[in-house]
């Protein structure tokens, strides 16, 4: 072997070929590019609103009455702001998202372990469900909905279960809870056994952690973390029921009461009302949604590999015990990524209230818009607030699933 | 080959005439036999030929569609009490060892006894660690198995089955997802669970294996048995073509 074969190469690039100058290089151009181009639309946008004498800022949003009307929500006045009127159509959007995702939730976990079942009708009634409600758009659903909530029967007719539940042309009526005068002390109670318990879950966790410390092998020993846990979940439910019980009885008057709803005159009176428009809306949402959940929910559990089914079968556990201890648990990690997405769906497709006039974050907004002009602000009010709770909710199913998945670190 | 002392004649699995049908694909075409209480049978033969199969019909992982299969005095029907009681009886193993990935090693194995024969957790887990120190592999209790090597899978897949204290262990094809360095170690745990007197119905491609432990070699064709014989006669004297060409091509390597 020659050694001059190998030369060495004197440590001169030119600047163009050289990789460590070209990456700072782009960035900063990129950047600029972004700056300039952002400059640009923002000074057009102002030009825009000079044109039209407008200004921009928030100060709207306190400054004059509000003047407009909001068919249902937290109580709200015309004389109020229109910062109030936007947080009515929030309050309600969240209303509808929350509650639309737990009925999904429910509906979809059911028809996608339908859709698996060894009965063939079973098998049959899920995919139908899910095939109609998953390709039919979700506009014309929530329209649907909605006619058939206006063909009800009148108020004096309504289809009644057990005299607590009504259904008419006004909605959905259902019992609720009302705070008495007794709700106040009673609520004393309530924070202190919400104090107890912690000091109770707390003492036991540290209890029980200071003797696996003493007795058992390192490997085996429970963090402390997951000593709050099983406190959580044995001695929590008893201790926190004791202590508001024991306020209850106490207390001198009962703290809640059931309030029916009561035809008087021409309207109920008491309960809970769903408007015609919130229940359209949240069944066309829940029903749509569910449809893809199934379909998640069913891919989850096909994705554990036979084989599992089968060893859990061959130590004798029964079909629902191979469901509940060995599928279910692989398939979780699996849904959860997916069933963000559709939770993430529902809450934006929730916009889609303003067709059939339910007073949410959008609809709000839109009104606020022609009343003020100010586009802009609201619109980028609107966006803020889809944009943080979509984030909350996959911060919290990220954490979720960063927790299941590292309990079962399946490979 | 001397006879093993704790084979009696108590026949402890008895098939007549089982077949079974995947589609119109005829995978097993009656297969009769009697296993013994305490017996080693080693099965093998060429793959699709059904040996598989039928170890799976005996607890019900894959059904037989004609003939009867009575395991211990239970017979195999549509009758869900049966099938429960018969898995109880039967442990498992498999070739892709099967373990439950989101369980420890220790949890694998006390699943079974916590929630089918209802122990308590701290009995079927102190089981559970005998089990496995012998399976010589008590210091991976607590660790799952993702984190241990197949041949130590496949140990705890032993343990799982055995801890649900069976009267019969099916393996099938045991060693056959094993790389070669492992084969021995879950070899060794066989032949000590054989030397133990346990009833074992062997898939496998392990001849020398059989020829040590079996007390009955059956090898399988087309979904027939084609031959059955005590291991030394089935090597060095096999009477059928099939059965002499099966041979000599497995120990040429």
């Amino acid at each position: 072997m020659n050694n001059n074969t190998h030369k060495v190469i004197p440590d001169k690039i030119p600047f163009y070929r050289d990789v460590r100058f070209l990456k700072v290089f782009f960035q900063i151009l990129f950047v600029i590019v972004v700056i300039l181009s952002a400059g640009f639309f923002y000074s057009n946008m102002l030009n825009g609103l000079r044109r039209q004498n407008l200004e921009l800022g928030l100060s709207f949003l306190i400054d004059s009455e509000a003047g407009i009307e909001i068919s249902e929500g937290i109580d709200f006045d015309p004389s109020e702001t229109f910062l109030k009127a936007f947080w009515v159509g929030v309050v309600n959007t969240l209303k509808v998202s929350i509650l639309g995702i737990f009925c999904a939730t429910v509906i979809g976990f059911f028809f996608g372990i339908a859709r698996l079942s060894n009965n063939w009708l079973i098998r049959q009634i899920a995919s139908v469900y899910i095939e109609c409600f998953r390709n039919i758009p979700l506009i014309l659903q929530i329209i649907f909905w909605y006619a058939i909530m206006l063909v009800l029967p009148v108020v004096q007719e309504s289809i009644r279960f057990f005299d607590s539940i009504f259904i008419n042309v006004r909605g959905v009526y259902v019992p609720s809870l009302e705070g008495t005068a007794g709700l106040i002390p009673w609520l004393w109670y309530f924070l202190s056994g919400i104090i107890i318990t912690i000091i109770v879950v707390l003492g036991l966790a540290a209890f029980r952690y200071f003797f696996q410390f003493r007795e058992r092998h390192e490997a085996d020993r429970p963090s402390f973390i997951s000593n709050i846990i099983f406190g959580a979940k044995w001695v929590a439910a008893p201790t926190f029921l004791m202590a508001t019980i024991v306020g209850w009885l106490l207390t001198p008057e009962v703290p809640f009461e059931l309030s029916r709803p009561e035809l008087q005159g021409f309207n109920f009176v008491g309960g809970i009302n769903f408007s015609p428009e919130f229940t359209a809306l949240l069944i066309g949402l829940a029903v749509y949604t569910s449809a893809f959940i199934a379909e998640v929910v069913r891919s989850g559990i096909q994705a554990v590999v036979k084989g599992q089914r089968e060893a859990a079968r061959s130590v004798g556990l029964k079909e629902s015990q191979v469901l509940r201890l060995v599928v279910v648990p692989q398939a979780i990690p699996v849904i959860v990524p997916p069933l963000t997405s559709q939770y993430l769906n529902l809450a934006k497709n929730s916009s889609l209230a303003i067709f059939i006039g339910f007073p949410d974050l959008f609809q709000v907004g839109e009104i606020m818009m022609n009343q003020t002009g100010q586009s802009i602000p609201i619109f980028a009010m609107i966006m803020v607030s889809y944009l943080i709770m979509s984030l909350t909710t996959s911060a919290f199913m990220n954490w979720y699933n960063h927790r299941i998945t590292r309990m079962g670190r399946s490979t | 080959m001397t006879e093993n002392e704790s084979t009696t004649n108590d026949p402890i699995i008895i098939c007549e005439d089982v077949h079974k049908w995947f589609d119109d694909f005829h995978v097993l075409k009656g297969i009769t036999t009697t296993f013994k209480k305490g017996e080693r049978a080693v099965i093998c033969g060429p793959s699709g030929s059904g040996k598989s199969t039928f170890i799976r019909t005996i607890n019900r992982l894959e059904e037989h569609q004609r003939g009867t299969i009575i395991v211990d005095g239970i017979e195999l029907s549509n009758d869900l009490r049966n099938i429960n009681l018969i898995r109880q009886e039967v442990g498992m193993v498999f070739q892709q060892f099967n373990l439950f990935p989101h369980l420890t090693n220790i949890k694998n194995i006390s699943l079974g006894p916590i929630q089918v024969r209802k122990m308590s957790k701290r009995a079927a887990e102190e089981a559970a660690l005998a089990l496995l120190e012998r399976m010589d592999i008590a210091d991976q209790a607590y660790k799952y198995p993702a984190e241990i090597s197949g041949g130590q899978q496949q140990r705890v897949a032993i343990a799982r089955a055995l801890a649900m204290e069976p009267k019969i262990m099916l393996f099938d094809e045991p060693t056959s997802a094993l790389d070669p360095e492992m084969i021995s170690e879950v070899l060794d745990v066989m032949r000590e669970l054989a030397h133990s007197g346990m009833t074992m119905l062997v898939v496998t491609h392990e001849m020398g294996f059989a020829r040590e432990v079996a007390d009955r070699v059956m090898f399988f064709d087309e979904g027939v048995v084609i031959e059955e014989a005590a291991p030394a006669d089935f090597f060095d004297n096999p009477q059928h073509e099939r059965t002499k060409l099966f041979i000599s091509q497995t120990l040429q390597h």
